[in-house]
This record gives structure tokens, C-alpha cells and sequence, in this order.
């Protein structure tokens, strides 16, 4: 189980990451969490690596017009211990804790995360539900994506060829829960739940359920718990995995969908 | 481009010079280039953590990054640790309480540990699981190990 042979190139500028990925198979190598084990399983068999990680400017962590622009290379463990995401984006900083183990945490990256598109992964859940932008960069420059257009398909995205996620930028929400149930701590997740109360509404995005995260709009819109318990039906149509059948990740997806709206019903 | 690359990093304090191909993994080149056999290599897919080491003082999975990423970064391995002392508390821990029985963790569990004590947290027996969750040990149950972290960040009950 050892990588194939591949190119590699550290960028020192966003110039060069575009001029590189013009090569013949190449691809972006950031926190390297789920790529590396990609090839190490010879899933992968990229021609040439562009490791972008030591562009110090993609991982910083900046006040945007409302709510917080993060860099595309700040990791998990960054998220994590964060000030300003603990305060304006609790949601992301409890996701993050959700992610893997500390090991992986130091590595791993929010842009990776995003641009992998895994169907289990925290964060793009996060992005529904709160909303965001995916900022995208290239020779002809930036290209902003909302969120509930990005993520197309099993490890699908909007990003073309030529492309690199830059950052995402995170609209602040009244109130946030992230929950997940996994069979133990940091497995990927079986179901897990991003759930915003915000001025223009809640918002319920499931990660697990099926290729993509899930918007859950019916349930969003409900006005009672019982309700959204019973539109979850029509939002969700959840694929079995290994070790859980269909039904049961309905079943836990509404167990979720229970303590998330208890938890935001509560007085602050 | 394929071919070795120039790769500078300092372990266990000391600075290394080596040209390596960008495939290997950095723990393979810590075990077989530097012949540092302390770290482990287990399931090769960022899964047991036996390979864990520290690169500028985080721990990470030497399996899931490549050793020619590691130039210009300090990297500490279980040997440097050990001779340094820094882990002495923890191994005489782990000694005493029976906290490993084949020992292929140990050295991935004892970095994951002092990743935890050195945070300076009065860490739960829960939080200590939550800690190590990404290192699997096979012989012990676990208990004994949680018995030696806990020991170590509260001292002898």
C-alpha cells in the first residue's frame, strides 16, 4: 500500500498553481487527508501533485461583509480552537471537532474538505445550512458559487478545470447546532446534521444520507417539530451504507433533526 | 519532476539532507532512510495511527504526508522523545499499569497521549478516549491505557 509514482511541485504563488494544473494530470495537494490515502490504496493515479500548502495566504481566517471569509488551507484543528469561529461560527468549529482525530485535525484542510465533496463530510453540510459561498480562483480570476449550486454529485463539484478553491465565506446565524451520530469518535459520520435558526428561517442540512449533503427543505420550513419529523420524510431518501440500512438512517436522521430542534427551541 | 527532490528537515534535532522521491511517505523514509524503526506502520491509510510522529511540534499521521512536505519542518519521533525524557513520565506510566502487551501502538499511543498532557488540559477519562480515538491498540481493551494517560494528568489516585 504505497503511492504510485507521481510529480510533485510545492507552489509559491496562485500564478504558478494555474500554470501547473494546465499539465496533463495534475492535482491539488492540500492537507493531503483523504488524497494521500487515496493513492496509498491506488485509487489515484495523478501524474503530478501541486501542493499548495505553502501559500500562507489561503489560511487565514478574515471578517467578511457578514460572517467570516476562511481560507481554503485552514485546517480542521485551526477551526477548531479559533476565537473568532468559536464566537461568529460555532456551527464550523463544532463540525470540525467531528472530524477524524486529532492526528488528521492538524492536517486536514476546510478547502479540501469542500472540494472532495465526500457525502459523509461535515463541512459542506455546514455550507447549506448557513448558506455560503464557495470562492473559486483561476487565470480569468475569482468565480463565487453558492453553496446549493457546488455540490453536484458524489465527489462532485462545480470547480472546472483549471480551478482551485480559495476560500469560503460564511454568513453568521442567530443560532447553530452540529450533531452527529457515528459508531465511534471521528468515524465518518452515519448521519450527521447541520441546523441554523436565522432571521430568514431554519435550515436542516444532512451529511450521510445520500451522494451529496442534503438541504432538507421541507422540514425546514415546518412549524412544529412533528412536522418537520414528518416532512424529513419527503426531503430524505437515504441510501444504505455497510453497516446501516435505509431505514435506519431515516430513522436516526430524525433523531438528529429532534435534539437539533430542541436545542435551538431553547431559550439563549 | 518525478525524479528525488532536495528535502531539508531537522529530526529529533538533528538536520538531515536527503533527495527522496515524492512517493514515499514520511514515515517510510523516517524508518527506512534514517533506519528510525520506532514509528510503526499499520493499515498505511491514516486509520490505526501507529505511525504517528510530530512535525513542528503537531502530531500527524506519517502515512498521510509525504516526507519531500516535510522540507523545512522539525520532525520529533518516538526516539527523539524518549531520549529527551519528555516522555518519561508517561512510559513509566504505561509500564506499570500493564498499558500495552505487543507494543505496535505504543509508540503512535504515547505521542497521541503526550499530544493531550502537553495541552495542559485536566482532561476527562472521556476526553482522554476522545484523544487517542485515532490509535488503535488490539491487545489492552484500552482501559490500562486511559489508567496510565489519566495517571499522568492527575497524578496517582
Amino acid at each position: 500500500m504505497k503511492a504510485p509514482s507521481f510529480a510533485y511541485a510545492k507552489a509559491k504563488s496562485l500564478t504558478q498553481v494555474y500554470e501547473l494544473l494546465e499539465r496533463p494530470g495534475a492535482r491539488i495537494l492540500a492537507g493531503g487527508q483523504s488524497l494521500i490515502p487515496s493513492l496509498n490504496m491506488r485509487l489515484a493515479a495523478p501524474e503530478l501533485l501541486v501542493d499548495i500548502t505553502g501559500l500562507a495566504e489561503l489560511a487565514s481566517i478574515a471578517a467578511s461583509a457578514n460572517g467570516l471569509r476562511i481560507g481554503a488551507l485552514v485546517t480542521h484543528a485551526m477551526l477548531a480552537r479559533s476565537r473568532e469561529v468559536a464566537e461568529q461560527m460555532p456551527l464550523l468549529a463544532q463540525a470540525a471537532a467531528e472530524v477524524a482525530h486529532p492526528a488528521i485535525r492538524n492536517r486536514g484542510t476546510l478547502g479540501g474538505s469542500l472540494a472532495l465533496c465526500d457525502p459523509a463530510a461535515e463541512y459542506p453540510a455546514c455550507a447549506l445550512a448557513l448558506e455560503a459561498t464557495i470562492v473559486l480562483a483561476g487565470r480569468g480570476g475569482e468565480r463565487r458559487v453558492a453553496a446549493r449550486d457546488f455540490f453536484r454529485g458524489l465527489f462532485e463539484t462545480d470547480i472546472r478545470a483549471g480551478e482551485l478553491l480559495v476560500a469560503a465565506e460564511f454568513p453568521r446565524a442567530e443560532r447553530s447546532l452540529f450533531v452527529e451520530l457515528a459508531r465511534r469518535q471521528g468515524d465518518y459520520a452515519i448521519v450527521g446534521l447541520a441546523a441554523v435558526a436565522a432571521a430568514s428561517g431554519r435550515r436542516f442540512a444532512f451529511c450521510g444520507v445520500a451522494s451529496t449533503p442534503v438541504l432538507a427543505a421541507c422540514a425546514s420550513r415546518a412549524a412544529t417539530l412533528d412536522a418537520a419529523l414528518q416532512a424529513l420524510r419527503q426531503d430524505l431518501n437515504p441510501s444504505a451504507d455497510l453497516y446501516h440500512c435505509a431505514a435506519t438512517k431515516l430513522h436516526l436522521a430524525g433523531v438528529l433533526l429532534s435534539r437539533a430542534w430542541n436545542t435551538l427551541a431553547k431559550p439563549h | 519532476m518525478e525524479h528525488p527532490r532536495e528535502t531539508t528537515l531537522t529530526v529529533n534535532g538533528v538536520r538531515v539532507m536527503r533527495r527522496i522521491e515524492p512517493r514515499v511517505h514520511l514515515v517510510d523514509f523516517l524508518r527506512e532512510e534514517l533506519g528510525l524503526t520506532g514509528s510503526h506502520i499499520g493499515c498505511e491509510h491514516g486509520v490505526c495511527g501507529a505511525c504517528t510522529v510530530r512535525v513542528n511540534g503537531e502530531i500527524v499521521r506519517g502515512c498521510l504526508m509525504l516526507a519531500v512536505q516535510a522540507d523545512g519542518c522539525t520532525v520529533e519521533t518516538i526516539e527523539g522523545l524518549s531520549d529527551s525524557q519528555e516522555l518519561a513520565a508517561l512510559q513509566r506510566a504505561f509500564h506499570e499499569r500493564n498499558a500495552l502487551q505487543c507494543g505496535f501502538c505504543t509508540p503512535g499511543m504515547l505521542l497521541a497521549a503526550q499530544d493531550l498532557i502537553r495541552s495542559g488540559r485536566k482532561a476527562s477519562r472521556e476526553e482522554i478516549r476522545a484523544h487517542i480515538s485515532g490509535n488503535y491498540c488490539r491487545c489492552t481493551g484500552y482501559q490500562a491505557i486511559v489508567d496510565a494517560i489519566e495517571e499522568v494528568i492527575h497524578g496517582p489516585r
